[in-house]
């Protein structure tokens, strides 16, 4: 089901003039901000030097930093009467980034949340229960408003007190449900225990905070759903610029709203579809806040098939943060990519340690790995067997030789909250 | 003709990371446990190894050991006594060659009256039956439990 065929289906020709229109116009609704101006002048580009879509790799990066210091409405392009609502994500360190919508941003934001919702098979059939927070935080109104307009029975739970959430899906027949993927889990845990079938349910929404493929099979088992992947942040408006389809095979972007590149976060080269890098993103319709090629810090790539569904540009699944990517030998490699070898072989355990080297002027990357108690056969051969299969199978992923160590089961550490697995010890001074 | 599985001795297979104090870890559990070690040896490859040995009570050894948080196993070995004169060890070896037996691994310890030869074999049924035939003598696994 489409809610706007035309625009999600739109290709070739068609689709690069609107986005070169679009791009035009961003860079210069950008040029009314300060440090855009400042910026553009610095790189010696406008927007009447943008004659094609491949022009944008002329455009400076913007960086989260960037936002941070603009504290609080540095990066709006209209005089705060034209900005209706206001959202910010709250920054780990320091002040917040404040994001601003004009009336036009969003009713952009909501038509794109409408064509996501009805993507997944919803209409005004169906009972939707938004249990994510609503507030400064852009998930809980982003979905709520695109709900509305396709018509949903929209039940504005928010999050917490989730008894009452999982009576709320049993009394008014909740058909889907939108959460982060760990409340998704908590959800199905308290709906055990208080012996609730949630017969009504059939779509699950999980987004704003990264998910295992395992999850999503154990997400969708405990809580009898199909569960599907979103994907955005405040600066893209919020949630909903990239959602999964019905293949769920990759997350279609709107390609009539935002660029986007694959770049190298090392050298900023810019990469082609199938390598894995980091997401920048030029939204191509935003009034209040105009960006250019804002690095997201998120790593994925983009696919090269074309989705059965007849829509546009698919980016992966995001795989991970630029922020955690290590350089060995000159591969970009991320623990994710580890973590996801390692799920796959029934024969070792999910934890891993990975020590980094820098022996005779060469990387050396040694992955510990715990092997699975009932794999062990007693037999030194297997072991080396064992011990060249993984090694292999990382080999294959990573495209880069490494060394396996085997360990006894339970002996490497558990995190808690972010895992340090990562030990790099090739800064240090012997 | 004597039951075969009568010289099928439990072999513990213990995995043991190179780690200083792993071996010893090892034995001092033994010992607490009162297990007597009749034989060991360490096998190693790159970064881990197995230590291989035959005790008095296989059973409660691997519970003792797993309990600790060893990965442990039982393997299936024959011990052969060695006759204590020269070329014991070459007729052995040449019994089972000749068989078509393959040994995985070897290692030997002195018992009360002679030495003793652990073997690791692929056949081990074929093994018996040969040395036996040859008249060679092996230990039982009433020793062993
Ligand atoms: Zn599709």
């Amino acid at each position: 089901m489409f809610w706007n065929n035309h625009m999600e289906t739109l290709s070739g020709a068609e689709l690069a003039a609107l986005q070169l229109k679009r791009l035009q116009w961003t860079v210069r609704q950008a040029e009314k901000v300060p440090f855009y101006r400042a910026q553009l002048r610095e790189a010696g580009v406008g927007a009447d030097d943008i004659r094609s879509i491949d022009d944008a790799v002329h455009l400076p990066f913007t960086r989260k930093q960037d936002l941070r210091e603009g504290y609080p409405f540095g990066f709006f392009a209209v005089p705060l009467k034209q900005v209706v609502r206001i959202h910010t994500t709250s920054g780990t360190t320091g002040k917040p980034t404040v994001v601003g919508y004009t009336r036009q941003d969003l009713e952009n934001w909501a038509d794109l949340m409408a064509r996501d919702l009805t993507m997944v098979g919803l209409t005004d059939d169906d009972v939707f229960q938004n249990a994510l927070g609503y507030g400064l935080f852009t998930g809980g109104l982003g979905f709520h408003y695109g709900a509305e307009k396709i018509g949903m029975t929209v039940v504005p739970s928010a999050t917490g007190n989730t008894k009452r959430q999982i009576e709320m899906i049993e009394d008014f027949g909740v058909t889907a449900i939108n959460s982060t993927p760990s409340y998704g889990m908590r959800l199905a845990e308290v709906a055990e225990e208080m012996g609730a079938e949630l017969d009504s349910l059939n779509v699950g929404i999980f987004g704003a905070e990264p998910w295992s493929d395992n999850m999503r099979k154990e997400l969708e088992e405990r809580l009898g759903i199909t569960a599907y992947d979103s994907y955005g942040m405040s600066e893209m408006y919020g949630p909903g610029a990239a959602f999964e389809c019905e293949e769920r095979n990759g997350l279609h972007f709107w390609h009539d709203s935002y660029f986007l590149e694959i770049i190298d976060p090392e050298t900023g080269e810019v990469l082609g579809p199938g390598e894995r890098g980091e997401l920048v993103v030029t939204p191509l319709v935003k009034e209040a806040m105009p960006l250019i090629r804002y690095r997201t810090g998120d790593i994925t790539m983009l696919m090269e098939d074309r989705c059965p569904c007849g829509r546009g540009q698919k980016i992966a699944r995001i795989m991970g943060r630029s922020d955690d990517m290590l350089v060995i030998r000159g591969v970009n490699v991320f623990p994710s990519q580890i973590e996801h070898v390692l799920l796959s072989l029934p024969e070792v355990g999910e934890q891993f340690m990975v020590y980094i080297d820098r022996k005779h002027h060469l990387d050396e990357m040694r992955i510990e790995v715990e092997i699975n108690r009932e794999c062990f056969s007693g037999e030194l051969k297997d072991l080396a067997r064992l011990q060249a299969h993984v090694a292999g199978a990382l080999r294959e992923t990573l495209g880069l030789r490494t060394s396996v160590t085997l360990v006894e089961p339970g002996s490497l550490p558990r995190f808690e909250g972010k895992a340090k697995r990562v030990i790099d010890r090739r800064g240090e001074v012997w | 003709m004597e039951k075969k599985s009568e010289y099928v001795i439990k072999q513990i297979s213990v995995f043991s990371e190179n780690r200083p104090g792993r071996l010893a870890a090892i034995a001092e559990a033994l010992r607490k446990e009162k297990i007597n070690i009749f034989a060991f040896s360490i096998a190693e490859a790159n970064g881990f190894g197995v230590v291989r040995a035959l005790v008095d009570n296989p059973e409660r050894a691997h519970e003792t050991l797993t309990d600790m948080g060893f990965m442990v196993s039982f393997t299936d070995v024959i011990a052969v006594k060695m006759r204590d004169e020269p070329g014991g060890l070459y007729e052995t070896a040449r019994i089972l060659g000749d068989a078509g037996v393959n040994i995985e691994y070897s290692y030997a310890y002195s018992g009360k009256d002679a030495a003793v030869l652990v073997l690791r074999v692929d056949q081990a049924e074929e093994a018996i039956e040969r040395i036996i035939e040859h008249g060679g003598e092996l230990l039982s696994r009433s020793l062993f439990t």
